[in-house]
């Protein structure tokens, strides 16, 4: 046997053993999952042990080395770990942007202070991040941000307002990009910075968003010092000053791959197709069909590009890992991924007729297909639009001139 | 398995890319289009195919064959897709050598995959019986008559039907018409004076016949798998045609939007290049991620097909339904990018958008899959 069939074996025996029933229910959704933090309470004991088993092994964070708190697992490793847990429906132990997005940039860009603190915090599932990118007046032109950084010898002196911060209000840390000089261009200018959100002068809003829940806010910065340095060669700063956008970009990748990856029309495909759910809420003709020859049409489409899109994933992520990275292709993935979550929640309602188009007395209720429905309109905005994507894929796959 | 090629397959691919640059570019498709030959391909160019183990890809070693599975038909045909080879590669190497390797007995083993693998022998497969496909509306008749058959009835849009050796006749022995039960494949010498064959050109300018039968007498020993139970192995073959065509056409879009994506670069109007234009950016976008899909739909069919060719028939469908919008979406995006060149017949792109839109009707369009497939998840 090869080392990764041993791998594969091993890894099988140990989910069996460690990973609770009520973990693997198959429907993982952004409300079950464990997020972690500061404010963060276990919803059940299930979610608490499988947590603090992985926690033990390293598989909260499985490729990240060993001395910061992950399991130091090949990528080959790591997709079978994938593989493993998806087979029996496992949730993740932990998932947060601290994971998807901060590590990556700061494995890429961090001293090893920071690293060893920052990352061995996330891992541990003890502090929870939020991304500081946007403002109102930045969002697809996102270098043109204006919330000012200034020097002030011992700290940095911080002023402006970000927008769109998703779960600012429960988070305990940002990663945040500031404008440090005015006068250079304008990707020249910016740096990359993390902060503490308990520290004075920071402030958020809840968004109330067309689904009515809202994990999203505004966040306002005033007179908030930070510090030059959180212990010796532990900067705020992450990179260099002012060259902050190399940082931000490369966590950009990250966090395309990441939402390029989720899984769109998760348990609507295999068994619990989309399909099988139409045919029990509106029948079947007499030819075996659904009693709806456009629903179904549509239908079978959205599933046939998901059957595409998922097969993409895996083959991109095979070929990254042989050699060629994922690159401005995680811009692909977003693009798809995004649409493909839209579609999906989109048929759902149709499906669902007027049934779902019914709410509460309280309003749209948090988790519900209405509410799901309402919300995944912002998924081809967030992380960078689908014309940005496109942009991106003109540009950078495809080599396009510009204007 | 990992879902990209090995380093063998790799090899194959370059190989078959350095080939058929030289051999079998797209010029000399339009050289045989333009000349009219009787076969409508070049017979020179099969041989030397043959001789580099091509025409034997499938077959397994002792048959003669090189043993490339399915992986490495797809990877020859990607080629000839950009290139627009024609050859009885799909006809023979894929469709003839697929019924006979995998349904074949022991003595009709012996008798053609050496005859393939080596390029002597053409085969072609009769299946649809009217414009469009539909495998499970066949009636074309084989009655019992004596020790054997009678076999009657016509066929249309036979892919290299008119030049073929050997046909291999999809015919209904018993049941009534639209019952999968009663179907029976008959390996049959396509020269029989029974046999009347007729060359349709198509627009592809690639090679179909209509072929009709009047009584042609044959035995059990004519019969390819299972009496009454044909309907199986017809799938069979026809998945493999469709992951085959599917990678064929997945190789003519790629290279259509490559010539494109050049285009877009080099020619100005408004005194810009065209390709600075969000509009035109946006679709090339669009379509640049479609064809990441396409590639491993039909990556991952080819790989069905060769761990687990009896199971492999639903991917292959999706795989043809997938490619098919595709490729189709990729040509018609190629003529319209052009701008008026691409509707030139001097311009290569309107090549592939012919080849295309045969190789998408051919077993079974995109709605045709669909429909399939929805129908075989239950709804
Ligand atoms: C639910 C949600 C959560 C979010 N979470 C976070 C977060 O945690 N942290 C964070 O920093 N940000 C977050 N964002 C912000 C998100 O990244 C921005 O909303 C996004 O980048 C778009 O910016 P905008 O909203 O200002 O739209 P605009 O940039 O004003 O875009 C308006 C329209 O113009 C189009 N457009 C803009 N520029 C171009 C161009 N060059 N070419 C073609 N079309 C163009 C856009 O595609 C869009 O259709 C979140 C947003 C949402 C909706
Ligand atoms: C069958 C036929 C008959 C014709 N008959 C006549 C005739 O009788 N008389 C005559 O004078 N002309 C005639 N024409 C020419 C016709 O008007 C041009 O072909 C047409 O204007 C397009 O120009 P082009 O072919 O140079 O393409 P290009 O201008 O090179 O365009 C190439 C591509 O770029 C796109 N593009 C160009 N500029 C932009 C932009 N600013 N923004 C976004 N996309 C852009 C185009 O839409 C196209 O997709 C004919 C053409 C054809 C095909």
């Amino acid at each position: 046997m090869s080392d990764l069939e041993n791998f594969r074996t091993e890894v099988r025996a140990w989910l069996q053993e460690n990973c609770p029933e009520e973990m693997r229910d198959g429907d993982i959704t952004a409300e079950n999952q464990c997020w972690g933090g500061r404010q963060w309470e276990f919803q059940s004991e299930a979610q608490k042990v499988w947590f603090e088993r992985a926690l033990a092994k390293g598989y909260t964070v499985p490729t990240w080395p060993k001395e910061y708190g992950g399991a130091g697992l090949s990528a080959d490793e790591a997709k079978i770990l994938d593989e493993e847990r998806q087979a029996i429906d496992a949730r993740k132990p932990l998932s947060n942007f601290g994971i998807s997005m901060l590590g990556p940039a700061l494995l890429a860009y961090g001293t090893h202070e920071q690293k060893a603190q920052h990352l061995t915090a996330i891992a541990r599932g003890e502090i929870r991040w939020c991304q500081g990118y946007s403002e109102p007046g930045a969002g697809s032109d996102l270098a043109s941000l204006k919330t000012k950084c200034e020097d002030k010898g011992d700290h940095w002196l911080i002023n402006g307002q970000k927008i769109w911060t998703s779960n600012a209000d429960i988070s305990d840390w940002i990663f945040c990009l500031v404008r440090t000089d005015f006068d250079a261009p304008k990707h020249k200018g910016i740096t990359f910075i993390l902060m503490d959100m308990a520290s004075e002068g920071i402030s958020v809003k809840p968004i109330v968003l067309i689904s009515g829940h809202s994990p999203f806010c505004e966040t306002f910065f005033d007179n908030v010092k930070v510090p030059k340095s959180y212990g010796e060669n532990n900067a705020s700063v992450v990179g260099e000053v002012n060259r902050g956008w190399d940082v931000a970009k490369n966590l950009l990748v990250h966090e395309r791959g990441m939402l390029g990856t989720m899984s769109p029309l998760r348990g609507t495909s295999g068994p619990e197709s989309l399909g099988k759910y139409a045919a029990e809420k509106i029948g079947l003709d007499a030819s075996g069909r659904l009693d709806d020859p456009a629903l179904r049409q549509s239908i079978a489409q959205a599933e046939l590009d998901n059957w595409a899109y998922n097969l993409t994933v895996e083959r991109l992520t095979d070929e990254a890992n042989a050699g060629n990275g994922l690159g401005a292709k995680s811009s692909m993935l977003k693009y798809a991924a995004s649409e493909l979550t839209k579609r999906g929640t989109e048929l759902r309602m149709d499906i669902e007729g007027t049934t779902a188009a019914t709410i509460g007395e309280d309003g749209i209720e948090y988790g519900s297909l209405a509410n799901n429905w309402l919300y995944n309109r912002a998924y081809s905005i967030l992380g960078g639009t689908t014309e940005v994507q496109f942009n991106i894929i003109s540009k950078r796959v495809l080599g396009l001139p510009s204007q | 398995m990992p879902l990209i090629l090995s380093e063998e397959q790799e090899m194959l691919q370059d190989a078959a890319n350095g080939f058929l640059a030289e051999k079998a570019p797209v010029s000399a498709f339009r050289k045989v289009r333009d000349n009219k030959p009787a076969d409508g391909f070049c017979r020179e160019l099969w041989s030397e195919m043959a001789e580099m183990g091509w025409a034997g890809i499938i077959v397994e070693e002792e048959h003669g064959g090189s043993g490339f599975g399915y992986v490495g038909a797809g990877v020859l045909a990607e080629q000839m897709g950009r290139n627009l080879t024609a050859s009885p590669f799909f006809s023979t190497s894929v469709l003839g050598a697929t019924a006979i390797q995998q349904y074949g007995t022991e003595k009709q083993k012996e008798e053609n995959l050496a005859a393939i693998s080596s390029g002597e022998k053409l085969y072609a497969l009769a299946v649809d019986e009217g414009p469009r496909h539909n495998p499970s509306r066949i009636a074309f008749s084989a009655k019992p008559s004596g020790n054997g058959f009678t076999l009657s009835g016509a066929k249309t849009f036979v892919a290299d039907g008119h030049v073929a050796d050997k046909l291999i006749i999809a015919a209904r022995t018993s049941g009534e018409q639209g019952d999968p039960q009663g179907i029976t494949l008959f390996l049959v010498d396509a020269n029989a004076p029974e046999i009347t064959r007729e060359y349709t050109p198509m627009v592809d300018s690639r090679n179909a016949a209509n072929i009709s039968i009047d009584g042609l007498e044959v035995t059990g020993d004519d019969i390819l798998g299972e009496l009454d139970g044909g309907y199986g192995a017809l799938e069979g073959i026809l998945s493999a045609g469709r992951a085959v065509l599917s990678a064929e056409m997945s190789g003519s879009a790629q290279q259509v939007f490559g010539v494109t994506t050049d285009y877009l670069k080099e020619r100005e109007q408004f005194g810009q290049k065209i390709g600075s234009f969000q509009g035109l950016q946006h679709r090339a976008a669009h379509l640049a991620t479609e064809i990441e899909m396409m590639k491993s739909a039909v990556l991952k069919s080819l790989k069905d097909l060769d761990a687990d060719f009896d199971n492999a028939g639903m991917t292959c469908s999706l795989a043809k339904a997938k490619t098919g919008q595709v490729a189709q979406l990729a040509t018609k995006e190629a003529i319209q990018m052009h701008g008026g060149i691409g509707v030139t017949d001097e311009y290569d792109v309107g090549l592939y958008f012919k080849r295309v839109h045969v190789a998408q009707q051919m077993f079974g369009d995109a709605g045709f899959h669909s429909d399939r497939w929805a129908k075989n998840s239950g709804f």
